[in-house]
């Protein structure tokens, strides 16, 4: 039956791999963060051909599966003479499908924070930049929050197929293990375990951010 | 400072299909008080957010210290800044504190120095009798409370008259007086005035000047003992019946 003792030697690598995973996150998830702001922004913008970008790119990758977007930038940009690397790749293309998330989240945000805000601002003399970055975007961040933590959590489950293209991060360090000690189902339970309380423990940090925010200010 | 603060010229303005200000010409003096009723759907609330380009008007002319209201947005804001506004809903920002809703205005539109904005909004927070509020975010602030920063807010601008659009609609009828009051005050200090209301006695006490409109026009006008003791049109009679 099941023996986790084979695991158990393992598991410093298996931590490794899972520090990869965390790591390809956070920076997926920041570059992420940083298109979608960007697109939300170039989609309400009043200049046409921006607004007809930023439409292409949320259309294109939400409409795509991601994983043909990975092997896209790690297989066909090496074509074009653009060699990321593996861990760049994957950064690059997870970073660029949660943009397009992250586009929809803020838009969503922006459009509902209420219109007198702005026109109190406008009252005031501020103008529109001022008005977006001042009183609009830091309410709508914070009624995205919800939906961006959730955005988040994929993240680190979607960092998974980076295994596909040889980054060194949990799953592939648990598929290169569970095959040379035919292991497999006790190896992919720990690394499920691992994933869970990682994505638990991300679930429990959100909560306690949007706990304080809901209660010293909206 | 010109005798005239603000002057409207046969300003109209449609929704789609739908005329909501039929040509009103309206004069208001440095320093005046200027009340403005009338049932909903009057067009009250529009005629005031003409004022200050909250809704661009169809045609007419507005001009706020003989400056056109018209032009860039950049032209817009600037004259924008010369007129404080005072909402129904209060609109105060949420995510800043009560000092910092205050100091958001002169800070970022006038290039204030934050201690310098700091201490002029705590100076306006005491005006208006809040001045222990200045550290706390305004949902913890009661309806009439929000309503006393969101004027402290306009003030900080230092405008050269202030538009109130139905400023106690939104309150609690115990919660009114403490506006009242401080519309009162700033009456007596000389602020120029254009408030849309419906609180009657207000009017007749603090206003120079009642504004009746109707359907899109100024129906009838006059001082206060004029308008309300001996209404001239019917429809203004009608009116007086139902809010009193």
């Amino acid at each position: 039956m099941l023996d986790f003792n084979l695991v158990l030697p393992f598991l410093p690598f298996l931590l490794q791999g899972a520090l990869i995973t965390i790591e390809i996150s956070v920076l997926a998830t920041a570059l992420g963060l940083v298109l979608g702001l960007i697109a939300a922004l170039a989609r309400m913008s009043p200049i046409k051909p921006l607004v007809w970008v930023a439409d292409f790119y949320v259309w294109s990758i939400r409409g795509t599966p991601v994983l043909v977007q990975l092997f896209i930038v790690y297989f066909g940009l090496p074509q074009f003479g653009i060699e990321l690397g593996a861990m760049l790749a994957a950064v690059v293309a997870l970073g660029a499908n949660t943009g397009a998330y992250v586009a929809e989240i803020l838009r969503g945000g922006i459009l509902a924070v209420p219109t007198g805000q702005v026109e109190a601002a406008e009252s005031l003399g501020m103008s529109s930049a001022k008005v977006m970055r001042r009183i609009i975007l830091p309410q709508a961040f914070r009624l995205s929050i919800p939906a961006l933590g959730n955005q988040a959590v994929s993240m680190l489950k979607e960092s998974s197929l980076a295994s596909l293209v040889t980054v060194s991060e949990l799953m592939m360090v648990s598929q290169r293990f569970a095959a040379t000690n035919y292991a497999y189902m006790e190896f992919y339970i720990v690394a499920a375990v691992i994933y869970l309380v990682m994505t638990t423990g991300m679930t429990w940090g959100l909560k306690k951010i949007e706990f304080r925010m809901s209660k010293s200010e909206r | 400072m010109s005798e005239t603060a603000i002057q409207v010229i046969d300003l109209h303005k449609s929704f789609d299909a739908l005329e909501v200000l039929k040509g009103v010409s309206l004069e208001v003096k440095t320093g005046e008080v200027v009340a403005v009723i009338g049932s909903s759907g009057s067009g009250k609330s529009t005629l005031l957010r003409c004022l200050n380009r909250l809704e661009q008007s169809t045609s007419g002319t507005i001009l706020v210290d003989g400056t056109e209201l018209k032009g860039s947005k950049r032209a817009i804001s600037e004259i924008r800044r010369e007129i404080g506004m005072v909402f129904q809903q209060f609109n105060l920002f949420p995510h800043m504190t009560v000092l910092e809703n205050v100091m958001e205005g002169p800070i970022q539109v006038l290039g204030m120095p934050k201690k310098e904005a700091a201490a002029l909004a705590a100076g306006l927070l005491a005006k208006v009798g809040l001045a222990e509020k200045a550290p706390v975010y305004p949902r913890k602030l009661s309806g009439g409370q929000q309503q006393r920063v969101a004027i402290a807010r306009a003030l900080a601008m230092n405008p050269r008259a202030m538009l109130f659009d139905e400023p106690t609609s939104a309150l609690d009828p115990e919660l009114r007086g403490e506006v009242l009051q401080v519309m009162k005050q700033l009456a007596a200090e000389g602020m120029t005035m254009v408030v849309v209301t419906h609180e009657m006695k207000f009017a007749r006490e603090v206003a120079d000047r009642v504004i009746f409109m109707h359907n899109g026009i100024i129906e009838e006008q006059g001082t206060p003992d004029q308008l309300f003791d001996s209404p001239r049109s019917e429809r203004l009679r009608g009116f007086l019946r139902h809010v009193s």
